[in-house]
């Protein structure tokens, strides 16, 4: 158990060394989406709008949080690794080193928790400032953490399984753009006709985003989609462990 | 001797491509076994096997008597590598690197710091300690990468191609600096297509082609059983005759005795290239 902890660290140390050296831009790149998306959304086309009567900057917050959690913890955990892999091929030092598929997994899916929570408190301070419908409860907290869990695993399966660069953009086009914008982060899933909704429901940021902004604006929590969140990180985290068996001998 | 690395019937299928064919392999502990061959050999797939980044297809490899499927944990204790390509995290400086490596080992701080300190000395790299490994030399990367391989003092070290893309100078540095790995007791697995560098450092040479074992000894043996002088011939203007000849008497004799249209006769000592070239009908480095 010791032993896992440390070994967990020490996967982790090697990728907090690289964000200390590269904080800055780090920071930058992942702020720019979300406030372009806050600007443009949020005060340009919804500032006369009201959504499940609140202003549409209370409404969309939350949802500009989910994808923030979502962008960063993904992209902060599978694209170095990603690179790593198939370019400097310098993740194969960490197979042949005595440690545990399970600490390898959970410190490569740290650093995308870390960076995910980092982007998301930026952004969460702005909101708090710019909107005083939005409440930071403990269970608001818990879900937005175990989100950047979630696309951290995310993250980390498509790293170890992509082939190509190629692949990492496809599935970022195929999958984390229209995540980004149907996921019931600009808009309510009400909204939209049953069928439409079914198929949304089969996005983790669905659920991170319902969750997120019942917390936030103190609704009837969905725990329904908090069940199916936990589900998609358990998938995702069995998935990068069955990817790294197959890795590795 | 003792064995560090037996291999038994090693097989290593891709598909349709056999990149291993039933290589018995023993290396000794303590030697510097080279291991010669073209591209595309099977060089590179042997080195992955025995250090567990790969599974074999049949066959088994023992790494000082730990089977490297079923105990790799035990062979990945023991084992310290050098990949062909820059393998170090090149955001991160010199003795970052080395302390990654030295956390996945489970050294501790003190431990880390002294061997740090000791390694980088031993290289000569203590002035790079704090430099990024992207801004490092050909050279100075590849003596990073040995002493981030040697941080838990690893029985065995297998180097890849070492000297690739080097320049003279900083290949025989390199060449030092591995035998001096030697002298202290590491055993050393090294893959080359360089003829002088098998011949300049190792005690045995194997020679794999189509990933078989084809040849295996001392570096003089094999010249020896070839014939220790070589003679060079042109015939007709374009097609050049090898012949070997135990010694220099051997050789002069034959020569005397050339018909008219045989020219430009080279005499000289015969190299691994002419073992590699004899056995396998090709030449080292071609594909």
């Amino acid at each position: 158990m010791v032993t896992a902890f440390r070994d967990i660290y020490s996967v982790l140390w090697v990728d907090l060394r690289f964000l200390r050296r590269h904080w800055l831009r780090t920071l930058a790149t992942s702020l720019v989406n979300p406030l372009l998306y806050l600007v443009a959304f949020g005060y340009g086309l919804g500032s006369g709008i009201r959504f499940d009567g609140y202003n549409y900057l209370a409404f969309v917050m939350p949802g500009i949080i989910a994808l923030t959690a979502m962008s960063s913890s993904y992209g902060g955990a599978g694209l170095k690794l990603h690179v790593d892999r198939l370019f400097y091929k310098c993740f194969d030092e960490y197979l042949m080193s005595p440690i545990s598929l399970f600490s390898l997994a959970v410190g490569k899916t740290l650093i995308g928790v870390v960076r995910g929570l980092i982007s998301t408190v930026a952004i969460l301070v702005v909101g708090v400032l710019i909107s005083d419908a939005l409440m930071v409860t403990p269970l608001f907290v818990l879900v937005l953490v175990i989100s950047c869990f979630v696309f951290s695993f995310l993250g980390v399966l498509v790293g170890l399984v992509a082939k190509s660069h190629q692949d990492m953009g496809t599935f970022s086009t195929l999958v984390i753009l229209p995540m980004t914008f149907l996921s019931g982060t600009f808009f309510s899933l009400s909204q939209l006709p049953e069928a439409v909704t079914a198929v949304l429901y089969m996005f983790p940021l669905t659920h991170s985003s319902l969750c997120l902004r019942a917390a936030a604006l103190d609704q009837p929590f969905p725990w329904l989609s908090f069940a199916a969140l936990l589900g998609f990180g358990v998938a995702f985290f069995a998935g990068c462990m069955w990817a790294l068996k197959k890795a590795s001998v | 001797m003792e064995e560090f690395i037996v291999t038994e019937k090693l097989t290593k299928k891709y598909g349709d491509v056999t990149a291993i064919d039933g290589l018995d392999l023993k290396v000794h502990a303590g030697e510097i076994y080279g291991f010669l061959g073209p591209n595309g050999a099977g060089k590179t797939t042997t080195i992955r096997v025995l250090t567990t980044l790969t599974k074999p297809t049949s066959g088994r490899a023992l790494v000082n008597g730990f089977d490297v499927v079923k105990e790799p944990d035990a062979v990945k204790k023991m084992i310290g590598v050098v990949q062909q390509h820059v393998s170090l995290d090149r955001d991160l400086t010199v003795k970052e690197n080395m302390e990654f490596r030295a956390r996945l080992h489970h050294l501790g701080s003190s431990e880390r710091k002294k061997r740090i300190g000791e390694l980088l000395d031993y290289v000569g790299l203590t002035e790079e300690a704090d430099r990024l490994v992207d801004d490092l030399s050909g050279g100075m990367k590849k003596r990073a990468m040995i002493v981030s391989s040697l941080m838990h003092s690893p029985k065995v070290l297998f180097l890849d191609e070492p000297t690739v893309g080097l320049d003279a100078q900083t290949r025989r540095r390199l060449w030092d600096l591995i035998r001096r790995l030697h002298l202290d007791g590491t055993t050393v697995f090294l893959t080359t297509h360089y003829i002088e560098e098998a011949e300049a450092l190792c005690q045995r040479v194997g020679i794999i082609d189509q990933g078989r074992l084809i040849d295996l000894g001392k570096p003089l043996e094999l010249r020896q059983r070839l014939g220790l002088v070589t003679v060079e011939t042109l015939v007709n203007n374009k097609e050049t005759r090898y012949q070997y000849f135990a010694d220099r008497a051997a050789a002069t004799s034959y020569v005397q005795n050339l018909p008219p249209e045989a020219k430009t006769v080279i005499i000289r000592e015969s190299n691994l290239e002419d073992v590699f070239v004899e056995l396998t009908g090709r030449k080292v480095g071609a594909d």
